[in-house]
């Protein structure tokens, strides 16, 4: 064949967190410090609600927004957590993850040329999923003065009259950065002044560890506005099960249901079952994950205070995220010599976009033993950085 | 606090003051000063080592055994039970719903120490109606510990 593949596909470049794993997997004994998702087993009560629906023989394929029993169990947690109401019959779609979520939810919302606001450090899948979605993506540069938070000025900058989606990621991936309920009131009204839709990727929403986490959706005017994403896989410890959910105003889901339903069918109905009891039951497992998530992260804090390292204090997900500007390396050079030499394997900031540079990710997503020995590994780097 | 220090220090009793401090985002003088008072209360009643006597040559067996017993009068349970836990091979005495009164663990050497046990010392009690001796053949979790199996990390080495 000599035709060219897809332009725009070949285009994208691939996430820079692969170009680390090929290095990674080639060294042996490496303590990890790159995971993004948690280290807990899935609690034993959900998985044998997943067993039992197996040897039930519930195997076939759900309506293809989601097993209704779960829809409503997802509405009354968003109710109970956010006391927002949501119809479980026509603004809720169970997804492949939160993955999916984001990029039917785009494609769904997007006109070809459009503009999505991304705010970046942040997850990698955003940017690409706006392309693909035909948007032309407009990063916003977080700032660690602001605590990579999102500021009112920022958001004004990068509105003009193509925009027509935020992107909202709190608690944030890379950065443990979240979203006060006055952060939310101060770009509230910028929002709804220049008739924004707002993606609001809350897949980190229960590992806050200051005070309650808030939607957007909450807030007054927004809801109509929003598609509010969800899922299992960081709350539950549930990732290798994908599953996720997209709540939002009827007309959005009719049509995020649409490409679903041609592009995936239905979420993996196992999943389905096993979910229903992580959101009926599931409560005490996941304040007790938090409990130990926050012990970590408390001890990461500690540890980087008696390094002299720079770090903002993150109150959400499992990501601390270090500056390491004062060693005038790159964050790619900074990590790949963190791993040749103490075989710590941390993923450099920059992987998130380019605001990222200068830090790196470090997940707590692993027992405190192994931070312990991590933390050794990395004061022995730095100081040998500093001695040079 | 209180909870989540009980819940680390029943996990790990050895931790130190300074890193359950850190842990729990507090200082070390109050950390001391609640272990005091839990120790004072009667709440932390020891610290106790978890074992796996079967990898070791050291010989032990356990034996759970069922007690049934005639209650007596103003005294309930509490005296029998006090005749049995006062021996110091006894490990646990608990008093059950359902069956049977008395749960009596007991560890011994072997398992003619164990029956030596019941039949000289147990059986013989006054009060007592009868008793089920059972073994305990292999832990597989103690003290919400799995003891047959190492966890592994399977997750890949890094993830988005």
């Amino acid at each position: 064949m000599t035709k060219e593949l897809s332009e725009k596909i070949i285009n994208i470049k691939p996430s820079g967190i692969r170009k680390f794993f090929d290095l990674v997997s080639e060294m042996k004994d490496v303590i990890s410090l790159g995971v993004g998702e948690p280290d807990f087993d899935t609690p034993w009560h959900i998985r044998d609600e997943g067993i039992y629906s197996l040897e039930k023989g519930k195997t076939f394929y759900t309506s293809n927004s989601g097993l209704k029993e779960l829809r409503q169990e997802i509405v009354n947690y968003i109710k109970r957590t956010q006391n927002i109401e949501y119809n479980p019959l026509k603004e809720v779609i169970v997804t492949v993850g939160g993955s999916e979520a984001i990029d039917i939810g785009l494609r769904a919302l997007i006109n070809d040329g459009e503009e999505v606001i991304i705010p970046q450090p942040s997850y990698v899948s955003y940017e690409p999923c706006a392309i693909l979605a035909n948007a032309k993506p407009v990063i916003i540069n977080l700032k660690s003065e602001d605590d990579f938070r999102l500021k009112p000025k920022d958001l004004i900058n990068s509105i003009t009259p193509k925009t027509k989606v935020l992107i909202l990621p709190y608690p944030n991936n890379p950065t443990g950065a979240i979203m006060e309920k006055e952060d939310l009131e101060a770009i509230r009204k910028i929002i709804i002044d220049n008739d924004l839709y707002v993606m609001s990727d809350e897949i980190y929403s229960e590992l806050s560890y200051k005070g309650k986490h808030i939607s957007i959706a909450s807030l007054e005017g927004m809801k109509e506005r929003t598609i509010l994403i969800n899922g299992f896989s960081k709350s539950y410890a549930m990732t290798g099960w994908r599953l996720g959910y997209a709540l939002a105003p009827e007309h959005i889901i009719k049509q995020m249901t649409k490409i679903h339903q041609f592009a995936i069918m239905c979420a993996p109905t196992t999943s389905q079952y096993a979910a229903i009891e992580a959101l009926k039951n599931g409560d005490d497992d996941v304040s007790s994950m938090r409990q130990a998530y926050n012990q970590r992260r408390r001890f990461l804090l500690n540890e980087f205070k008696e390094m002299g390292l720079e770090c903002f204090e993150p109150f959400g997900a499992f990501y601390v995220f270090p500056c390491i500007k004062e060693f005038g390396l790159s964050s790619e050079e900074f990590a790949k010599k963190l791993l040749q030499e103490e075989k710590v394997a941390a993923i450099p900031g920059s992987a998130f976009g380019n605001s990222g540079e200068g830090y790196l990710r470090i997940s707590y997503a692993y027992s405190l033993k192994n931070l312990k020995e991590a933390m050794e590994r990395l004061r022995r780097f730095v100081d040998k950085l500093r001695c040079k | 606090m209180r909870e989540e220090l009980l819940a680390l220090l029943e996990k790990n009793s050895r931790m130190g003051l300074n890193e359950i401090a850190v842990l729990l985002g507090t200082n070390e003088e109050s950390i001391l000063k609640e272990i005091e008072i839990l120790e004072k209360e009667g709440v932390i009643c020891g610290y106790n080592t978890l074992i796996d006597w079967e990898k070791t040559s050291i010989e032990k067996v356990t034996a759970l055994i069922e007690v049934r017993v005639t209650p007596q009068r103003g005294q309930g349970f509490d005296n029998i039970a006090e005749r049995i836990y006062n021996y110091p091979e006894v490990k646990s005495v608990y008093l059950i719903s359902g069956g049977f009164d008395l749960l009596v663990i007991l560890e011994e050497k072997s398992l003619r120490e164990i029956s030596n046990f019941v039949s000289d010392k147990l059986a013989p009690l006054d009060t007592i109606l009868s008793t089920a001796t059972h073994f305990i053949l292999k832990k597989y979790k103690d003290y919400g510990i799995i003891l047959t199996k190492k966890h592994e990390d399977e997750r890949e080495i890094i993830t988005p």
